[in-house]
């Protein structure tokens, strides 16, 4: 069976030192509850490959803040003051990789493809020491796909067979993190019975998905609200 | 006189055809939606996954689920369309992307790109720029022309770590138009009040002057 009830029990087994993709762009489609897992249980030297890094008092930059990460494998870390001093003072290990890099890594990794050529990074530093080939006139730099011992992610709807469907822009990184984790840990917020979603929508199949589990309390912090006067004001 | 940020964006807006798909980056780039006319069908694509993105939600529109790359509240126009990071990223690297607009800190004549390391700044990262400027059709950058302190930043070679090599087509400052070209850097337009001395005396690189060369056009 791949549904839990304990949220703690479904990440109990993870070890000092484990690989974890976390799925989310901004504060968009993180998995805030298996975060706050995570941070409860206090496992420490964790690499993390996730697109950034969270803010000061939220989502993964909790985990900054009680020193659970060592590595961290992102395309933007913008957000976060925590993130700055510790990586400043050599405390936290950082990679940064092109976001379409970082994704086509992911993707890659739990598609069975060790690596591939890509245009971004031709001729920066994110390149140094990276082979690169030339294609019809074109140059390429070699990337290797990635995976994980765990991924997180983070679902609208779920079903107990493990398909997931994700709302709008939440949608990001977590499906190609589902097939690139050993063991995915997904958390939706509706667990319904396999039958119940239409399978012509599942966006993430559920042979990706290893635990489900239904979570509730979701803060959603909007990172810019942004808004525009009404009409008719 | 210099244009504004406002004018720049502006200006860069009449590089957007009908029917394109565009991709705006974060800051100056983000105002050019403002100014694509209402009649002109254009789908402007976010890379965190969304084809058509709408204007600014009103108060009761917000959704916590649905941001632009730069992380603002957004809604999306009919006909729009939702997907992942990593389809996203293969319609920008396969070319299929018409259009990308973006910042820079620094473009050398041979169409580099220097926009992500930021000068006694801790690097917050690439971000998609350097997919952006390898895999859109035409790679448009808008900029002041001189840095805070008075220097060129169109320059021989650029001195900030590269986001790209040589994917630059056009770039659009507050005082030109200048394309990069095979043969080198060529003036296309001037602003109003400049004359193309005092752009060449800004620029590092000598241009060629386009026979056709314009006074940018904008409000």
């Amino acid at each position: 069976m791949k549904v839990w009830t304990s949220i703690d029990e479904a990440i109990n087994d993870i070890q000092d030192g484990a690989t974890i993709m976390v799925g989310g762009f901004g504060l968009v489609g993180i998995p805030e509850k298996l975060i706050e897992a995570l941070l409860r249980k206090g496992t420490k030297d964790l690499t993390i490959i996730s697109n950034n890094c969270g803010v000061d008092d939220y989502a993964l930059g909790t985990l900054l803040t009680t020193r659970q990460i060592r590595k961290m494998v992102a395309s933007y870390v913008g957000e976060n003051k925590e993130f700055e001093r510790q990586f400043l003072s050599g405390e936290l290990e950082l990679e940064f990789v092109p976001q379409g890099t970082l994704a086509e890594r992911i993707r890659a990794g739990g598609a069975g493809i060790p690596a591939f050529y890509t245009p971004a990074g031709v001729g920066t530093q994110l390149a140094k020491g990276k082979e690169v080939r030339g294609f019809n006139g074109k140059e390429y730099v070699l990337e290797t796909g990635l995976t994980a011992d765990y991924s997180f992610v983070k679902a609208c709807t779920g079903d107990t067979m493990g398909n997931l469907i994700y709302n709008k822009t939440s949608c990001n990184f977590n499906p190609m993190m589902a097939a690139a984790g050993k063991v995915t840990v997904a958390e939706v917020e509706k667990l319904k019975d396999a039958g119940e979603l239409d399978p012509n929508f599942i966006h993430t199949p559920g042979i990706y998905v290893q635990r489900i589990i239904e979570c509730s309390g979701y803060e959603k912090r909007i990172e810019r609200r942004t808004v525009r006067v009404s009409r008719g004001n | 006189m210099s244009l504004t940020r406002e004018q720049i964006a502006q200006r860069a807006a009449q590089e957007i055809e009908g029917g394109f798909y565009v991709n705006l980056g974060i800051g100056i780039p983000t105002l050019v939606a403002n100014y694509i006319p209402k009649d002109r069908h254009v789908i402007l694509q976010s890379e965190n996954g969304l084809l058509g993105i709408g204007p600014y939600p009103t108060e009761d529109e917000v959704d916590p689920e649905l941001i632009n790359a730069g992380k603002e509240t957004i809604t999306m126009i009919p006909g729009a369309s939702l997907f992942s990071s990593a389809e996203s990223f293969a319609m920008i690297r396969g070319g299929h992307i018409n259009l990308s607009i973006l910042g820079g800190m620094e473009v050398s004549a041979a169409g580099d790109l220097a926009n992500w390391v930021v000068p006694g700044k801790m690097v917050k990262g690439p971000g998609g720029a350097m997919d952006l400027v390898n895999g859109a059709q035409r790679v448009v950058v808008i900029m002041e022309h001189c840095s805070k302190n008075g220097h060129p930043k169109i320059v021989n070679s650029c001195s900030l770590p590269l986001t790209g090599k040589g994917v630059v087509n056009r770039i659009i400052t507050d005082r030109a138009v200048i394309d990069v070209t095979k043969t080198g850097l060529v003036l296309r337009e001037i602003a109003p009040g400049y004359s193309v001395e005092d752009v060449q005396l800004v620029t590092e690189p000598k241009f060629r002057i386009d026979p056709q060369l314009k006074t940018i056009e904008v409000q």
